[in-house]
This record gives structure tokens, sequence and C-alpha cells, in this order.
């Protein structure tokens, strides 16, 4: 007989990405972070369709080529090859973060090391040692209608990922609508982590002893349900 | 008149020493490769280099960075698949860095080009990034005070120019280069093909040829990408 421990109990990376991808209307402007927001492109419910962005200049760019298809001047913002969808569109980089900080994008998806109750994030560097480089992460943050981000509900280490402050340097300031984590589903609503979701094999009290801040609820907890990917 | 320049060496043969340039490119889509290994051939010293990126491997901007031609990297982000040359440079000191924010930097070129001192953005605000820079609010938000940049040179990529210099671009190649186009004293474009004027359709110019001083033709330009992954050095 084998025990389930609470340890087990968690989705996947491809699950935290199907989630948060259920959550994209069709036709919604969306920018994924480099690395592990990528993924959410492939979870996007049949009948939707939503145009991607990248901070290199190209709206509606689609899968990678096959190896040794690639063209180099076409990489998306991970300097990764990319191929483009009928109606997709290339501009100077000026343009393309006037689309983020417009408040044209719909969705910006990113990774954290740490997201504070009042919506702060802090994601892109962990101390003051080596070559700091922030890319477009503090431009993201800011402009997007909603902006998400995708993590594990802890470290490698246990230690929480949702605190009450960020310790690690931050990327914006009151910024982070939504958390999609390993357990749980989490809005920031007036400096507050409202629950909205969480697995059903896990009781509140575990979830609250796994976050580094107080959770709250606002109505029905629904079960953060995902297929097996 | 007549933009054309017959080689990449001729391109760059008035930056010098302690020119600050802009490095048209993003990674290694739409980054001039022949200018700048045509740049390492002429060796000025203590150049400021702006460019998104801060070189890969053993050529282009890296292999700047290893001939010790750069005295500081103005970027949003000095990491690669082969970061070596900029960290092991910066780690010793040797390279000072100023780092931004991608959009930021972005928007500094352009309003270096567009005649714009300063402006206000969101981005940064509340982060190590904005420390010491002016902060005001504005309909009940606070913003960062960023300032324009400017270079001497410009040496950027473009794809089909004219022998005025106006400019069409490959794919995502864009990226920077018409930015920096405009925020220089003077801008070199290296281009795959010059056309006589009329063989560009007005309709598909991207850089008019008045932010542009000469073109030179480099048929079939070098992809970083490609180099890197055949462990070329430039050296």
């Amino acid at each position: 007989m084998t025990v389930e421990t609470t340890e087990d109990l968690k989705l996947s990376n491809a699950q935290i990405a199907w989630r948060a991808a259920q959550d994209i209307r069709d036709g919604a402007y969306v920018n994924l972070g480099i690395g592990f927001p990528e993924m959410v492109a492939r979870y996007q419910p049949p009948g939707r369709q939503a145009i991607f962005h990248t901070e290199n200049g190209i709206l509606d760019f689609g899968e990678p080529p096959a190896e040794g298809e690639e063209d180099w001047d076409l990489i998306n913002a991970g300097k990764k090859a990319v191929t483009l969808k009928p109606g997709a569109a290339f501009f100077h980089h000026a343009d393309s973060f006037a689309m983020v900080r417009g408040g044209h994008l719909d969705v910006a998806i990113l990774g954290a090391y740490q997201v504070a109750q009042n919506g702060d994030l802090a994601n892109w560097r962990v101390g003051s040692k080596g070559v700091p480089a922030v890319g477009g992460a503090m431009d993201l943050v800011h402009g997007a209608k909603q902006v998400f981000v995708i993590t594990e509900h802890v470290t490698k280490d246990g230690k929480p990922k949702l605190v009450e402050a960020c310790t690690f340097p931050l990327t914006g300031v009151g910024c982070i609508t939504r958390v999609y984590t390993s357990l749980a589903v989490i809005d920031i609503v007036d400096g507050r982590f409202v629950l909205r979701e969480k697995l059903p094999g896990l009781s509140f009290e575990d979830l609250q002893a796994k976050t580094g801040a107080k959770l709250h609820t606002d109505g029905p907890v629904a079960d953060l349900v995902a297929p097996e990917l | 008149m007549d933009k054309t320049i017959a080689s990449a060496a001729e391109a760059v043969a008035g930056i010098g020493d302690g020119a600050t340039v802009m490095i048209g490119g993003f990674g290694g889509s739409g980054a001039p490769i022949e200018l700048i290994h045509a740049l390492i051939d002429k060796g000025p010293k203590d150049l400021t280099v702006i460019n998104n990126n801060a070189g890969n491997g053993r050529i282009g901007i890296a292999a700047m960075i290893d001939a010790g031609l750069v005295k500081k990297m103005i970027c949003s982000f000095p990491r690669s698949s082969d970061p070596r040359a900029f960290t092991e440079a910066y780690l010793a000191g040797k390279v000072e860095l100023e780092l931004v924010p991608q959009g930021t930097l972005a928007e500094r070129i352009r309003a270096g080009g567009a005649g714009i001192p300063a402006f206000y953005t969101p981005t940064g605000y509340g982060t190590e990034l904005a420390e010491g820079k002016v902060i005001a609010e504005f309909d009940g938000r606070a913003y960062v005070q960023e300032r324009w940049l400017k270079a001497d040179f410009a040496i950027v990529k473009a794809h089909v120019g004219d022998i005025h210099g106006n400019l069409t671009y490959n794919k995502a190649a864009r990226n920077f280069n018409p930015l920096m186009c405009m925020a220089a004293a003077k801008t070199i474009a290296q281009v795959s093909k010059i056309v006589p004027l009329g063989g560009i359709d007005p309709e598909h110019v991207v850089t008019p040829s008045i932010f542009v001083d000469g073109v030179v033709e480099i048929a079939n330009p070098q992809q970083e990408e490609v180099l890197i992954r055949s462990g070329a050095v430039y050296a």
C-alpha cells in the first residue's frame, strides 16, 4: 500500500500551464515570458486562438520550425527560431513596447521567484552577485490588462513563494493580478491573496501552511482539476 | 547624391577612440556582423556600446569585448548562450554596465532620435533600476523619468537599401535598427542589396533616408547564430 503525502500532491508544470491557458479567451493578445510561460501556448482550448506577441517585434508567431529549417532573422524573445501564422506582423522595438506599456496586451504571463500579497513581483535576480540581466520583464508587468504568474507554490527547499513582502529585488510594484501555482489559483485583490481554486485533496490549512501570507476567501473555493498531460 | 560606401572597412573608418556606438540587432537577428568585425580590425578603444545584449560566443560584440575595444555596455540583457566574453570582462572590472529595461532602452533611443530629452515610464518604478531617478505622479500613478540616448555612430543591418539610404528589413531583424538609425550623429547601414532610386516602393520604406548617412552592400551576410553553432572565433 502506498500512502500519498501532500508532497506528492501537486500539478506538474504542464498542468499549471494548462490551467492558465483555460483563462485566455479567443482572440486575446498575449505575451508569454521566456521559459516555463511559453508552455501555455500548447494548451489553448480547442476553438480558441490567441495572438502571441514577442518583444523583439512579431505578432502572431507560431511553432518552432523543423530542425534545419530555421531562419535566424525570425526568432522570439528567447532567441529561439519561430514560424509565422497567416496574419502575422513585424514592427520595431519601440512599437513593440508601446503595445506592452500602452495597455494593448490583454494578458502577460510570467514566472516568479516571489509574489507578494500586494501584487509585487520578484522574478529577475535573487541577489547582487554575478551579471544582472533584466530584459523586458520590468516592462511586461506594466500595461497588460491582466498580469498572471505561473509558478510552483513553494521553492525546491519548501519555502513559500507567495509572501507578505518580497525579499528578492523587485521586478514591479503591485503589478500581478492572478497566480496559478502547483496547488492553487489565487487572485490578488486589494492587497490580499484571495483563494479561488485549490487541489481537492489539499485542506485549506495545509495550503495556508505552504503560503507565506494569509489566504483569504471570498465566496466558494472551487476544485483545481487539470487533465493528465 | 549617393551614400554608397565601397567596403565595410571604409564604412567604420570614422569611428575613433571614446566614441559612443549603437549597434543594431537583438541577439543575432539584425546584428551587423561584418561592420562589427571591420570595427574590430580598425581597433578603436574605450567605446561605449549600446545594444540589447552584450555579445555571444567569440564573434560580434563578444569579440569586440575580447579585443579590448569596449569601456562600457548599455544594454538590457547581457546574457546569451555563451556569455563568457562580457561576463569575464565585467566581473574583472574591465567593462562597465548600464542595465536598462528593454522597453526603456528602445524608448530612450527613440527619444534621442526624436528630440525628446526625457520621458516618464511606469517601467522600473519601485525597483533598484529606478534608484536615484526623478519620480513623478500622473493621474494617481507613479512614473520614472528616463533620459534620451544618443550616439556618435550607429551601425545597423538592413535588408535592401537604395543609394539615398532608404531601408527595408528582413522579418524580425528590424528590432532596434530603425530606432538606432534615428539616434546617432552618423548612421551606417549594411544591406544585402543596394538598389537604384525607385527600387524600393515608398510604401515599403521602414527607415527613410534622412536617418541614414552611409550604405554598404554586404551580400549574403553572416548570421551570428550560425557562426556561434559552428564555434567561430573572430580575432
